[in-house]
């Protein structure tokens, strides 16, 4: 059997000049700081998320005839459901655009969030047979779901691009606006509330299984909480006592400033979006710092 | 050399049984209540030790409790005890699978623990993106893992289904390139499950050899949990003893194992204390003490021999009282089934006997046995037989450069004449 050099990066960190006592390269205790949040840990597993990643996006279409084109199907059925039942049945208004746009507009961005979210949600129960075997930064994993949707998204957003573009010049239904380029900030406050809320769903799922179920349905009705169906302009028809509550859903403006930059129709307000962005920076971190509570001692309680 | 690597001060992990989910909102809700006030938590004051026989009266048990121990850089430390005894608890804590309760563990150099072949492994894969996706996992940078590629395909045997699902591997092949991977890791401290050395004999090998050259030619730390007193003999240089979460010796490899073997607490030992009532038994026959021990030397070996001793109390007088020791091996063959004639003319008196026996070193080859215990009236009636009472183990004595443990039930010191007959003729 041969000998293995060590590589430099494994190489003992003790210089062995002056192993002083308190010299440790790291000490295991019962309790971490509330913002001990191992970032730089994280970093240096970079690697694995990036693998996991692409993990998810082999895995998933293996063995599947169409592939990668499945990630468009989605989409447009869902769109087109959307357009037979909202626009078509309950003729429901979409502010003088285009269904098909007004609907994928909507679609895209909320997939994007629903399903980081869902996926987000169980990374504690469903990879508790790895967490219970070998350590790594358990950010890693709902990073890597994250970041797995983001690129879903941008593939998805390309189909949206396509058919937005086929109307920007065949009509004159849309007019996308200089909010367009709040586009990648959008994205990323999405992104990042759908990391927060599910790192705090996973780690509560550990204990309390009840969350798991909340969540299934909660999200399909956080999506008629959210205007992704109908512009934020229809929220007039509701009672004035009750339109506090859909207003004070954080996603609220990230999506309907996506669809006013893209479409120019709905609205736009820089105070909801300065809500958002400090809604998701809260939740964001007490999603972190309940997620790395739970991650030292979940393997006892999942 | 003096360095220590690992410094385990007052460690303890209670854990809470039966069923969690149920009624615990309330539980954790004073729990917070009383942390917030800065007391103690309420529940895990009632915590007792981890003995798995007795039942407890509290839901709350410690694990692990007070353990200390330091580990020296280059060391091999096997950590042994019975199940249940705390030692994969201790290798989750200090793998930060689970945070521990109390205490602390300073660590000095980076640490990967192989508590499982192939953790990580997706079946829809290839070998060659699982080989990246695992090493990842056990904390490889992709860097790391390409400069390694060949030879993990090397090792593992598998290059020409490096390019297939690994689900369509047979399960020896998946177990291969997972240790493969989980080889040429190169960490300063390693932790290994004794689950590692399930497989064929081969494999086996194959992980006890790469562990001891982990050890021995590139210096690292190494734990080594497992039951396999012949493996601890023949990997570790220090030992640890554990019993219901604490450390009760620490030494030499040596030292330990053979501490474990006599210590009370491992089965090749019974006694029962307390009112006679309460022995195992019926009201014919209580049993007292069995124990098994070496006749030649400290340690139960292929060479040593063993002596059995029986105590027990007969409450039939006036009977022809005989009993029986039956011997199995882990495959539940019957070794033998031999009685002792305790009383032949009917004449048992109401009180406590003691049979010796012994078996000749080079009879039983190296292994784990149990004894079963069968009481008979006029070697027709039965007044009382055990489960296994006893279980022992015979170990390996290394013959030369062979260390594998020969084929066969027994293992008899057989002398061999040999001769020249004739010459060929040409």
């Amino acid at each position: 059997m041969q000998i293995i050099e060590a590589s430099p990066a494994t190489a003992p960190r003790v210089s062995s000049a002056s192993p002083a006592e308190e010299d440790w390269t790291e000490i295991i205790e019962p309790r971490v700081g509330l913002l001990d949040l191992g970032l730089k840990e994280v970093w240096r597993y970079r690697d694995l998320v990036l693998l996991f990643v692409r993990r998810d996006f082999v895995s998933t279409y293996k063995q599947t005839i169409l592939g990668p084109i499945w990630f468009f199907i989605q989409p447009l059925l869902t769109t087109i459901t959307y357009m037979v039942v909202f626009n078509g049945i309950a003729n429901m208004s979409t502010g003088g655009v285009p269904p098909l746009a007004f609907y994928l507009s909507g679609v895209t961005i909320w997939n994007y969030f629903a399903q980081a979210l869902t996926a987000t949600s169980t990374v504690f129960t469903a990879n508790a047979a790895i967490f219970g075997k070998v350590y790594f930064p358990r950010l890693t994993m709902p990073l890597s779901i994250v970041l797995s949707n983001l690129v879903r998204f941008g593939i998805q957003l390309g189909l949206f691009l396509l058919i937005w573009s086929y109307y920007l010049l065949t009509t004159d239904t849309l007019h996308p606006n200089l909010y367009l380029l709040l586009t990648p900030v959008l994205v990323v406050l999405m992104g990042l509330l759908a990391l927060g809320l599910g790192m705090i769903f996973s780690a509560l799922t550990t204990k309390y299984r009840d969350l798991a179920m909340l969540l299934a349905f909660g999200v399909q009705l956080l999506m008629y909480a959210t205007p992704v169906i109908y512009p934020l302009a229809k929220l007039e028809a509701l009672p004035e006592k009750f339109r506090w509550l859909i207003l004070a859903n954080p996603l609220n403006a990230i999506v309907e400033t996506f669809r006013f930059g893209f479409l120019g129709s709905g609205s736009f307000s820089w105070a909801y979006l300065g809500y958002s962005a400090l809604a998701t920076a809260v939740i964001l971190l007490v999603g972190t710092i309940i997620f790395n509570k739970v991650e030292k001692s979940f393997t006892d309680t999942v | 050399m003096s360095d220590v690597a690992i410094k385990v001060e007052n460690l303890g992990k209670l854990y809470r049984l039966g069923e969690i989910g149920t009624g615990t909102l309330g539980s954790d809700l004073s729990r917070t209540w009383a942390r917030l006030r800065g007391k103690e938590d309420p529940f895990a004051k009632i915590g007792e030790t981890n003995d798995r026989t007795t039942k407890g009266s509290s839901d709350f048990v410690w694990s692990l409790k007070d353990v200390n121990f330091e580990v020296k850089q280059g060391e091999v430390l096997g950590i042994i005890g019975r199940n249940g005894a705390g030692k994969s608890t201790l290798l989750k804590v200090l793998s930060k699978v689970t945070a521990p309760t109390t205490g602390r563990v300073k660590v000095r150099g980076r640490i990967a623990s192989l508590l499982e072949v192939g953790t990580g492994f997706h079946p829809e894969l290839t070998g060659r993106e699982n080989i990246f996706l695992n090493g990842a996992i056990l904390g490889m940078t992709k860097e790391e893992i390409r400069r390694k590629f060949d030879e993990i395909v090397d090792f593992s045997g598998v290059e020409r289904y490096i390019d297939t699902p690994v689900k369509r591997y047979s399960s020896g092949m998946y177990v291969r390139l997972a240790f493969a991977v989980a080889a040429f890791l190169e960490p300063e401290i390693l932790i290994v499950d004794e689950v590692l050395a399930v497989g064929d004999a081969e494999f086996q090998k194959k992980c006890l050899g790469r562990m001891k050259d982990v050890s021995v030619n590139d210096g690292r730390t190494v734990l080594f949990v497992s039951h396999n007193m012949a493996a601890v003999k023949q990997l570790c240089t220090q030992g640890l003893v554990m019993r219901y979460g604490s450390t009760i010796f620490e030494g030499s490899a040596l030292e330990a194992v053979n501490y474990y073997q006599n210590s009370s607490d491992t089965n090749s030992y019974f006694e029962h204390t307390g009112p006679l009532a309460e022995a195992p038994g019926n009201d014919n026959i209580r049993l007292l003490r069995f124990a098994v021990k070496p006749l030649r030397g400290e340690l139960l070996t292929i060479s040593s021999g063993l002596e059995f001793e029986l105590t027990f109390f007969n409450q039939k007088a006036g009977i022809n009282l005989d009993a029986t020791f039956e011997l199995r091996n882990l495959d539940e063959i019957p070794i033998f089934h031999h009685g002792a004639l305790i009383t032949t003319q009917n004449d048992s008196q109401q009180g406590t006997y003691t049979v010796k026996g012994h078996l000749p070193g080079y009879l039983l080859n190296a292994g784990i046995y149990q004894f079963k215990l069968i009481f008979g009236e006029s070697q027709r009636h039965l007044l009382f037989s055990t489960d296994d009472v006893l279980q022992f183990e015979v170990l390996n004595e290394s013959l030369g450069s062979n260390n594998s443990i020969l084929p066969g039930i027994l293992r008899p010191d057989i002398q061999y004449a040999v001769s020249f007959v004739d010459a060929v003729q040409v």
